[in-house]
């Protein structure tokens, strides 16, 4: 299986794993889950859109990273799991 | 003109949402030892995404990428090239990497649009730079030099110690050359985060050496690091004395005057007049101050 894992769950940065799935679901746990749950998935969606990726599982374990933390991290685990393939 | 740089981790995300806060006149994004190889990835990429949020972070900004004897350095380059960053500060610098890394410069200035002119600041962090230090302060692009005395003393395969004596050579013959060719001096930071009497009198020593800044690895070393880097009050307070009394004797054609007892020359009044330019700089010099 096809996977990337990115980040680390100190304060302020995110641990994000992604997977090769044949359905699409986004998982997040963010310690500001109440405030911002919906806006971390709105972002993931996006960055994944940009990147035209659909056949993915991810999940993020969110310890109040900022938006471009969150893609970084999202961004390096996606190139992570691309490097795993090749 | 810096007092202070300031190595910031390049993959610790809450030191870099803090980095406007530390008060540092300059922050270092480090790609090299402070980032493990095995995230080096992570590191650019995040610095990428961060520096695309910043507009007027109130700080310059300097990456130190990888040594260009391996490939991590070019990638580092590729993946961080940001109208934002001031410069480039290379490890283990040589003459010849200086050279190769302008030219890579020049192509990624040109590929991305970037108006300015990115400096570089060598690290000067082996024997072999040591001796090239002339060299390298006249070349285009270095801006500064930086001492590297961890490296360099295991270059020479020489004890570091805090009292500084084996690095003697290297820091004067650092101030020399920038003074040489106008650029700034930045000293080696002083490792141990807790002492802060041995940071006290390792910035001084730097400083009565010639050099202008130090670099600092911990964001608790910048208070002491700005202070003493900034003129006093009294030196302030002194300088525009001597630089009024300049005026009045060059009204009466006197090259060479005396005030309080001592005698007052060009290169008293020059250093005065240098002495104030930096107080202005950082703020010290209202209006009413210089009439």
């Amino acid at each position: 299986m096809k996977i990337g894992i990115a980040g680390s769950l100190e304060s302020n940065d995110c641990l994000v794993t992604i997977k090769e799935s044949k359905e699409f679901s986004i998982k997040v746990q963010s310690i500001v889950d109440v405030f911002y749950h919906d806006q971390i998935v709105e972002l993931i969606t996006s960055v994944l859109e940009d990147m035209n990726i659909k056949n993915v599982e991810v999940t993020l374990i969110d310890k109040g990273a900022l938006n471009y933390t969150i893609k970084a991290r999202l961004l390096t685990a996606l190139h992570r799991m691309e490097a795993n393939h090749a | 003109m810096h007092r202070s740089y300031l190595f910031i981790p390049g993959n610790n995300p809450a030191m870099l949402q803090n980095a406007d806060i530390f008060g540092a006149d300059a922050v270092i994004f480090d790609l090299e030892d402070a980032v493990s190889i095995t995230e080096k990835d992570s590191a650019r990429q995040l610095l990428k995404a961060y520096f695309e949020t910043l507009s007027n972070p109130g700080f310059s900004i300097y990456v130190r990428i990888n040594a260009l004897t391996s490939s991590l350095g070019v990638i580092d380059i590729s993946m961080v090239m940001n109208e934002i960053i001031e410069g480039i500060v290379l490890p283990k610098a040589t003459v010849q990497d200086i050279k190769m890394l302008s030219k890579l410069l020049d192509t990624f200035e040109s590929a991305r649009r970037i108006k300015k002119k990115t400096v570089i600041i060598p690290i000067i962090e082996t024997a072999k730079a040591v001796f090239e230090i002339g060299q390298i302060a006249q070349l285009p692009r270095v801006s500064a030099l930086l001492l590297g005395a961890e490296d360099l003393t295991r270059d020479m395969e020489i004890e570091r110690t805090k009292n500084g004596l084996e690095i003697q050579y290297p820091r004067a013959k650092i101030a020399f050359a920038c003074k040489a060719f106008e650029i700034e001096a930045i000293d080696t930071p002083f490792t141990d985060v807790t002492d802060e009497e041995g940071l006290e009198a390792d910035t001084l020593f730097a400083k009565s050496m010639g050099m202008n800044a130090k670099s600092a690895i911990h964001p608790n070393q910048l208070e002491t690091i700005n202070r003493l880097f900034t003129p006093t009050d009294a030196q302030i307070t002194e300088a525009l004395r001597v630089v009024k009394a300049d005026k009045e004797a060059q009204k009466v054609h006197r090259g060479v005057f005396s005030l309080d007892g001592k005698m007052i020359d060009k290169p008293v009044v020059e250093r005065a007049e240098k002495l104030l330019e930096k107080a202005r700089h950082y703020g010290l010099l209202g209006d009413t101050d210089e009439k």
